[in-house]
């Protein structure tokens, strides 16, 4: 805001030409600079990860060990793991909060650009401890993502390391939310009500107070963690008073509204994107708000489904069975509003928008998926098996995943100024959407036949399946090269997009020449 | 290959979860297929008609688009219909939970202990108790040698308990946390070292049923099996009759005095059951995670140090305590094969009698129970 009244006062130029190299990237506070800088560490960190993956499926292709030691194997999924939730998914979407929130109010920049600048930069420092830790004796961080004591007690120096790059992402996204809570709030046009701003802006506004919300019980975990292997506390302890199971309570009363924040803004962009290319509004816009609302609130009372093998009472795994099924009520009624959108439309199929499809088609498997294991007898059956592996990467891969390309397709063109190419796009497209089905669908017969997760080596029963999925895993793999291909492409030239892009999009951003000037709407736009 | 030979035995629970052999696995089969159900009709009715919009309300086909975009009869009802079959679901499903969780009544009860990586079964009626270890061997896993037709679900002990006996459970852990599962029994239950939890089950057939630790637990996670022989009553007699005696042998040995050659022999096995899963077959460790044996301090230096190690690990790392776990005599056998294996040519040797002085006088006598 300063920023903004400041550069009137002054010689424009000296503040629309931000300085040249290294340093402008370093001191920026403009919130496209930001937003691009997000989007590129996220796709730095998605092939780092995926690389992970693609080792840990070769290592799969059949039964033995033949590429990596049991230990190393463990590395990979933790890190894998780690990195695709913390490093991939959040700052991808904190890219998209950076440029589009702005642009979708009318506001000329977000509310605190210097600490938009430090929750960036310090993200590259937590992943540089992850990675570094590859190198340390004994190697990276082995114990799972999720962290359970008293296995990650007995890890070496890589596994304080991660606790510090945890406290680090959580601080980063903190400093991320308190900034897109105070831009809604404060710096909507004149007139755009909150009932009327795009639905990306509320699935971002109820995903940052998640994010308040459960970060700090996420790093008071970890601090226990750190605690009991540096300091001699016992939180989790049996031998000490402590309770091992009690790290699960906090540490899911952290990581079952993080699901949702991996997934809200996902439905913010497909809901963005559905009604360009049905060149139809979008269907039940208040029901998705409250559907949005509810599913967050939804989420702070399901914790313990992620627990249901400790042992817990039969009236507490019957409370958390069927708050976790209630879920489903919200979670049904944005798919059918999405269907109601296309319902009577005028559809085209460009990129974004097959995106968009695919991810209302393949998230509602890994939603159904969900309920199955919602069940509690089923679930105890199915609990850390293949079949929940196959649920959450078709929630995350073909949900949060799939809208991050759609999201990009969709806006690179108001970024860039210069339109992706369509055919490579399309490959993309198709190539992800088979490979993905052909990894993660034969997982589901994997968990059901008893498949353990997190297992470097398997019995001979799973092998078919088991070399289908590498198969599926080396064909998605592979065609993300043709994204990062596109998105070269895009940022460096081709034919220059026009200011509305696409012939059904509405909002305030498509009103802004392409490629969208360093800075906007300085002065408000006047909502009609 | 060997898998390829057991095909038509796999076909049957490739898409679907195991063939039940108990009620509650039954319970839980007929649960999940319908759901599966209700989820594929919904699948097909909603999925139905956004393809049937993506065929024809396309520009493509000249489709104009409408504008509406509310229907609050429609929102009503795409609300209440999802909640009504989610309580056809809950019902069925909260009856199964509440005979899962009834744990009463049992016939027998056996205490299960997860230690990394192996399990330890007590048999708290009968009074039998023994460890059960992956026992297929490593050129396999390595592929040197061509695989069982159990590969990696196979043990050297396993559970053995009568068809037809409600079993109930009682779940701990050593170390970290692990999980007891075997599929067809539909029993799985956390191992949480410092907490007992149960579980039961209760075998409708005879025959043979593999599982596995389900719950990460370090390096060697995926190589804990777990197999349950459901045999006859009679059958179950005659195999306790035989544990117990083999328990009368090993408590003799503990008053035995050996012969270096026999120590070192017997060590070796001890070691390969309990030491090499970190210390590796030859003694060198894993940089960084696991210590070496050959050539170190411990193996070289005093042997008081060495039984006091072995016996009571090391707090705070992961060398765990063997003292409740193996009998005096396999502990003179594993520490004597340690010391002169390798580059650890000690000569030293060490009896029975002296891991029971080591033990201090109440502990003498026999290991704890695992």
């Amino acid at each position: 805001m300063t920023d903004a009244t400041h550069a009137h006062g002054h010689d424009d130029h000296a503040h629309h030409a931000p300085p040249g190299g290294v340093m402008r990237w370093l001191t920026t506070t403009n919130h496209k600079d930001i937003g691009s800088l997000y989007l590129w560490f996220s796709l730095i960190m998605l092939f780092t990860a995926g690389s992970m993956a693609l080792l840990i499926r070769a290592e799969l292709f059949q039964p033995g060990l033949q590429l990596t030691n049991p230990d190393f194997f463990n590395q990979l999924t933790t890190m894998h793991g780690l990195i695709m939730i913390f490093g991939v998914i959040m700052p991808a979407f904190s890219g998209f909060a950076n440029w589009q929130i702005p642009l979708m109010l009318g506001a000329p920049d977000m509310a605190f650009p210097r600490m938009n600048n430090w929750a960036f930069w310090i993200l590259p420092v937590a992943g540089a401890l992850l990675m570094g830790s590859f190198l340390l004796p004994g190697g990276a961080v082995a114990g799972g993502w999720t962290m359970y004591p008293p296995l990650f007690i007995q890890g070496g120096i890589s596994y304080d390391l991660t606790i510090l790059a945890v406290h680090i992402m959580g601080l980063s996204s903190i400093m991320g939310s308190i900034n897109i809570i105070t831009t809604i709030l404060n710096m909507r046009a004149p007139g755009l009500t909150l009932m009327k701003m795009p639905l990306f802006c509320w699935t971002w506004l109820i995903t940052a107070y998640l994010l308040i919300a459960t970060m700090p019980v996420l790093a008071g975990a970890v601090t226990m963690l750190l605690t009991d292997r540096n300091f001699g506390t016992s939180f989790f302890n049996a031998a000490g008073g402590g309770d091992p199971v009690m790290f699960q309570h906090i540490f899911w009363f952290f990581a079952h509204p993080e699901v949702y924040i991996l997934i809200l803004p996902a439905f913010g962009i497909v809901s963005s994107i559905i009604p360009t290319f049905a060149r139809k509004p979008l269907f039940g816009y208040a029901s998705m708000v409250y559907a949005t609302a509810s599913i967050a609130i939804l989420s702070f009372i399901v914790w313990a489904h992620h627990m249901f093998s400790v042992g817990m009472p039969a009236a507490a795994q019957l409370f958390f069975m069927f708050s976790t099924m209630l879920i489903a009520v919200p979670t049904g009624v944005k798919v059918f509003n999405w269907v109601a959108t296309m319902w009577k439309g005028s559809m085209t199929f460009e990129t974004p928008m097959l995106f968009a499809i695919a991810f209302v088609c393949l998230f509602t498997i890994g939603g159904f998926s969900g309920l199955v294991l919602a069940i509690a007898p089923v679930d105890i059956q199915l609990h850390d098996t293949y079949y929940v592996v196959a649920h959450f990467h078709y929630v995350l891969v073909s949900g949060a995943l799939f809208s991050i390309f759609a999201g990009i397709y969709y806006w690179l063109p108001k970024w860039s100024g210069y339109m992706y190419d369509e055919t490579l796009g399309k490959w993309h497209f198709w190539l992800s959407v088979i490979g993905m089905n052909i990894v993660f669908f034969p997982m589901h017969f994997l968990g059901l036949a008893g498949m353990p997760r997190r297992i470097p080596d398997y019995a001979l029963q799973f092998t078919e399946f088991n070399q289908i999925a590498t198969v599926g895993a080396f064909i998605f793999g592979f065609s993300q090269l043709i994204f990062l291909v596109v998105v070269l492409k895009a940022a460096k030239g081709g034919v220059k997009a026009t200011d509305r892009v696409w012939e059904g999009a509405e909002g305030l951003e498509w009103t802004l020449p392409s490629p969208a000037p360093y800075h906007t709407f300085e002065t408000a736009p006047v909502m009609k | 290959m060997a898998w390829a030979a057991s095909l038509p035995v796999r076909a049957e629970y490739a898409y679907n979860l195991q063939v039940p052999a108990s009620k509650v696995a039954q319970d839980v089969f007929e649960l999940h297929n319908l759901i599966m159900l209700v989820c594929l009709g919904i699948f097909i009715v909603v999925f139905g008609a956004m393809f049937y919009s993506l065929l024809k309300h396309r520009k493509s086909v000249g489709h104009k688009a409408a504008h509406f975009h509310e229907n609050t009869t429609v929102e009503v009802i795409w609300t209440v219909i999802p909640f009504v079959i989610l309580m056809g679901m809950a019902y069925p499903a909260a009856k199964v939970v509440i005979d899962m969780k009834d744990t009463s009544n049992p016939d027998m009860s056996i205490k299960v202990t997860g230690y990394q990586w192996k399990w330890g079964y007590t048999y708290l009626n009968d009074g039998v108790s023994f460890y059960s270890t992956l026992s297929t061997p490593r050129d396999q896993i390595e592929g040197t040698a061509a695989k069982g037709e159990h590969y990696l679900l196979e043990v050297d002990e396993p559970m053995v308990v009568p068809v037809g006996k409600r079993v109930r459970l009682l779940i701990t852990a050593n170390d970290v946390i692990h999980s007891w599962w075997v599929p067809a029994l539909g029993a799985k239950q956390d191992a949480i070292p410092g907490f007992i939890r149960d579980s039961w089950f209760k075998a409708d057939k005879i025959g043979t049923y593999r599982g596995q630790c389900v719950e990460l637990c370090g390096k060697d996670h995926g190589f804990m099996p777990i197999v349950v022989e459901v045999v006859s009553e009679a059958d179950y007699k005659i195999w306790l009759d035989k544990k117990k005696g083999a328990a009368t042998t090993a408590a003799a040995d503990d008053s035995k005095i050996f012969a270096p050659a026999e120590l070192i022999a017997r060590g070796e096995k001890v070691y390969a059951a309990n030491c090499a899963a970190c210390h590796q077959a030859d003694g060198m460790g894993l940089p960084g995670v696991f210590l070496p044996i050959n050539g170190s301090k411990v193996a070289t230096g005093p042997i008081d140090a060495h039984i006091s190690t072995v016996l009571n690990g090391r707090p705070g790392t992961a060398m765990a305590a063997f003292g409740g776990q193996l009998s005096d005599a396999d502990i003179a056998a594993v520490v004597t094969y340690q010391r002169n294996a390798w580059d650890n040519k000690t000569g030293d040797t060490a009896q029975p009698a002296q891991i029971a002085a080591a033990r201090g006088g109440a502990e003498a006598a026999a290991p704890a129970a695992p």
